[in-house]
Parts: C-alpha cells; sequence; structure tokens
C-alpha cells in the first residue's frame, strides 16, 4: 500500500529548475534513503511534500488524501488548509534544526500537538509522551527545557514529538547535519530502531554507510533529478550510472582522507 | 522655602499625582492593543495597508509629540470655525463637546495612545519578525493551526523578546506625560512650575524631579523582575 506518491512533481526557484520530474512512492514499512550532492534538491523535495515550498506541477497524495493534483484543465491544485493540515497529521516531520519550541519543556513540545490539535485528553497525552522518552532514553529530561539540552538529546525530542502525533510517514531532513560525530550516532540509532519496528520513512542525508544499512530503497538526486533509483545493494555496490559513481567515489575518498 | 511650604508643596504635588498617573495608565491601556494591531497591519501582505501604516508610523515618530498634543488638542475647535465644512463633519464635530469636563484629558489620551502605539508597533514588529520561520514550520508540521501557532508558539516568545525594548517605552511614558502641561493639563510638572514661580524657588521643580524617579524606579525594577521570570529558557 502507498502510503505516499509523488507524481511528475517539479518546482522552480525563480530561473533555477531545482525540482524536475521526480516520480516516487513510499509504501508502508519501507525505508526511502535520498542521496546526493549539496544542492541537489533533497531537502526541497521534502519541503515540497510539506508544502513549505509550493511545487510548480505534479501530483501528490499522502494516505490517499491528495496535497497536489491536476483539475481537468491541466491546472495544478492545492489541498484547501483544512485537508492540509489532515496530510501533515499524517507526515512527521524531523528537521535538521531540530526546530523544538524554546519556551516549553521537553514534555511540553511533545504533547503540545496532541492536546491542542487531536484533543487527546492531558494525562493520556503525558503518558504517551513519557512512553515515547523511554524509548529515546531520555526519561530523565522531561522537564528540561530544550537549551538544557545536546543538539542529540533535541533531535532525540523532536522525533518524539513528531511521532507523538501517530504518523503514517516519518520524513527526516538531514537529522544528523548540525551534529557531531558522536551525537550522530545517538540520533541515528534511534531511527534504525524505528526502521526495525517497520515505521515507514523518508530520510534526506548525508550518512552514506547509515543509508546504506537502514534503507531498502536509496534514491540519488543531482541537479534537480532522480538519477538513480534502487536497492542499496544496487546503488552502493554496482551502479552503472556514471554520475552516482562519481559522488560515491568522492564520497568514498572523503572518508578515507578523513580517516587518515 | 520652609519646611512647611515644601510639606505644603509635596502634598500639592502629590494630589496632581492622580492626573498624571491617569495619563500613563490609559495611554499604556489603549496603545499596547493599538500597537499590536498596528504592527499586524505593517505585516500585512497587501501593500497598501502596510505602505498606509508606514506613512502614519513615519508621522508619529517623525514629529515631537508636543506638537501633535498641541495639534489634537485644538483640532476640534479649529476645524470647526472653518464655513466650508461639510455638512456632515459640521454634525460630527457639533456632537464634540469641547467645553466637557473630559475633553481636555480625551484628546491628550488620543494624542499619546496613537503617538506611543507607532512606537510599540515598531517593538512588536521586530520581536515577531525574529522568530525563526523554523518555529512556524515545526508548528505547521503538527498541523497546528495559523491562530495556534501564534499564540501557543510565537507570541510567547515574542513577549520575552520585547520586554527590555518594551520597558524603555514605558520608563519613558511616565517622564513624557508632562508634556500633557503644555495643553494646561493640570499635572506634576504644571503644578511645580506654578509653584515655583510662586514661591521663586527651584525646590518644586526638585520634588517634581523625585516623584517622576521613583515612579521610573518603581518600574525599572518591575521590568527587572518580569525579565528575570522570563528567564527560565533561552
Amino acid at each position: 500500500m502507498a502510503i505516499l506518491e509523488v507524481r511528475n512533481l517539479s518546482k522552480k526557484f525563480d530561473d533555477v529548475q531545482v525540482l524536475k520530474d521526480i516520480s516516487f512512492d513510499v509504501n508502508k514499512g519501507e525505508v526511502i534513503a535520498i542521496i546526493g550532492p549539496s544542492g541537489s534538491g533533497k531537502s526541497t523535495l521534502l519541503r515540497c511534500i510539506n508544502q513549505f515550498e509550493k511545487a510548480d506541477g505534479g501530483e501528490i497524495t499522502v494516505c490517499d488524501m491528495d496535497m497536489l493534483v491536476k483539475d481537468s484543465k491541466d491546472r495544478t491544485v492545492f489541498s484547501d488548509a483544512k485537508t492540509l493540515r489532515d496530510i501533515r497529521l499524517k507526515i512527521g516531520l524531523v528537521f535538521q534544526n531540530f526546530n523544538l519550541f524554546p519556551h516549553m519543556t521537553v514534555l511540553g513540545n511533545i504533547i503540545e500537538a496532541p492536546v491542542k490539535v487531536l484533543k487527546t485528553p492531558k494525562a493520556e497525552a503525558v503518558e504517551k509522551a513519557m512512553e515515547l522518552l523511554k524509548k529515546m532514553g531520555l526519561s530523565e529530561k522531561a522537564n528540561a527545557y530544550p537549551y538544557e539540552l545536546s543538539g542529540g538529546q533535541q533531535q532525540r525530542v523532536s522525533i518524539a514529538r513528531a511521532l507523538a502525533l501517530n504518523p503514517e510517514i516519518l520524513f527526516f531532513d538531514e537529522p544528523t547535519s548540525a551534529l557531531d560525530p558522536e551525537l550522530t550516532g545517538q540520533v541515528l540509532k534511534v531511527i534504525k530502531e524505528l526502521a526495525e519496528e517497520k515505521m515507514t520513512m523518508v530520510i534526506v542525508t548525508h550518512e552514506m554507510a547509515f543509508a546504506r544499512d537502514v534503507a531498502d530503497i536509496v534514491v540519488f538526486m543531482d541537479g534537480g533529478y532522480i538519477v538513480e533509483m534502487g536497492t542499496p545493494e544496487k546503488v552502493f555496490g554496482n551502479t552503472e550510472n556514471e554520475r552516482t559513481k562519481q559522488f560515491l567515489s568522492r564520497y568514498n575518498n572523503d572518508v578515507m582522507s578523513a580517516d587518515e | 522655602m520652609t519646611s512647611e511650604e515644601i510639606r505644603k508643596v509635596t502634598g500639592l504635588l502629590l494630589e496632581h499625582l492622580l492626573p498624571t498617573l491617569k495619563v500613563f495608565g490609559f495611554t499604556l491601556l489603549f496603545s499596547v492593543p493599538l500597537g499590536m494591531i498596528v504592527a499586524l497591519l505593517k505585516m500585512c501582505k497587501f501593500k497598501p495597508i502596510s505602505w498606509l501604516t508606514n506613512v502614519y508610523i513615519l508621522i508619529m515618530r517623525g514629529t515631537p509629540l508636543m506638537l501633535q498634543i498641541i495639534l489634537v488638542r485644538y483640532l476640534v475647535p479649529m476645524l470647526r470655525i472653518n464655513e466650508n465644512t461639510p455638512e456632515w463633519l459640521r454634525n460630527i464635530l457639533l456632537e464634540i463637546n469641547i467645553a466637557g469636563d473630559n475633553y481636555l484629558f480625551n484628546m491628550i489620551i488620543v494624542a499619546f495612545v496613537f503617538n506611543y502605539a507607532a512606537y510599540f508597533a515598531e517593538i512588536f514588529r521586530g520581536g515577531i519578525e525574529s522568530i525563526p520561520k523554523g518555529q512556524y514550520e515545526a508548528a505547521y508540521a503538527l498541523s497546528m493551526t495559523k491562530t495556534q501557532t501564534f499564540f501557543r508558539i510565537v507570541l510567547p516568545q515574542v513577549i520575552k523578546r520585547i520586554v527590555p525594548a518594551s520597558a524603555n517605552e514605558v520608563i519613558t511614558l511616565v517622564k513624557d506625560t508632562s508634556l500633557a502641561n503644555v495643553v494646561a493639563y493640570a499635572e506634576i510638572t504644571l503644578v511645580a512650575n506654578q509653584q515655583m514661580q510662586y514661591y521663586s524657588s527651584i525646590t518644586p521643580l526638585v520634588i517634581a524631579g523625585v516623584f517622576y524617579f521613583v515612579m521610573s524606579f518603581v518600574l525599572t525594577v518591575l521590568f527587572a523582575l518580569i525579565e528575570k521570570k522570563l528567564n527560565y529558557y533561552r
């Protein structure tokens, strides 16, 4: 069952075409890793699916709800505000910079949307939040404020916050790019656990080893196109695409020279 | 001045503390909400509204408050004597009882409120625009509505950020109330000035100064407390 369907998505910033004819599906339980050089359109793709950027054309369907469709006259039509909120309820989003609410405690951050949007009774929301925090290894931080946490802890709180709404699919927008290698490990471990629980996820990442390890499907983007899409074995192991080879070899060289 | 005279003057000034506080209180009461509205109008995406609001702010901040007070005070009587006044305007003007008890006070409040709203608007706008885009995106990603996002996520953070600048404005307002003396409103400065001339002594002015200083001091302490209370997060 496809949770997310993207068809022929395109997006221009001024004169620069940042997304060209992007099509892919995400089925329930699948983990998709999107890799590619900076500026290849990975983050813009996620932002278009969340409608933080307005796509110019194409179709997006999330859990059978149309976010972006073509009408009978071939015009691109966006969903109304109410439908958009319903759709976003199905999508959990984890940002590169966490974007926790600084004036709320960890617990406050997590229960805010369940209580205010889903109208979950507070006690119930707190119970669920505490469960999520336990899973994230942050039970003792429930009453801390975000500024008191490390980046890795903040990111795990933001994952818990996204999970609190029981999303059908989780998006990660370079979740570890703002973290040092040690903190990166903590966050990747949590994402890996979610993958093992068959959480449907789309992860934009520069962590190649992680993508290879955790993803069912790897999407390689460059210049606004999907250059290649396939299993990690195919993309990382024996790609026939020159651009993919070039990108991965440069990446491997970087890793090796960094190790020296 | 003898100590008996000083006591008398102090008592007299104390009696006129109320008119001063009335200008202060009513100005705050109306200019803060109006400032919020003006800030939102200035951020309006419909350009003519944003542009007009900007003209209003430019005029309010670009001309002296004292001038504005005098202008507002005499605007109605001056318009009244014009023979070319259209019928509808004449009717409105006739409604306003310039001999009424509250006329002077009301006009002073009008002048203060519109002036201070412009300053508050710029503080609020600065505060709202300083909230990172990521905060809105995080809220929208959690399916919060625009209203929920503004009141639950944005506004609390704005308040914390604007406290120091607002403190400045409020403390300035305490002292600006003295400008009302220009239209013969019997507040502390006007009375101190009269007493100075009566006794040929600067002592009444010094006492008035102490009054303003104490009020400003209390507000300074109050705002320091508020800042401290809001310091539980960064």
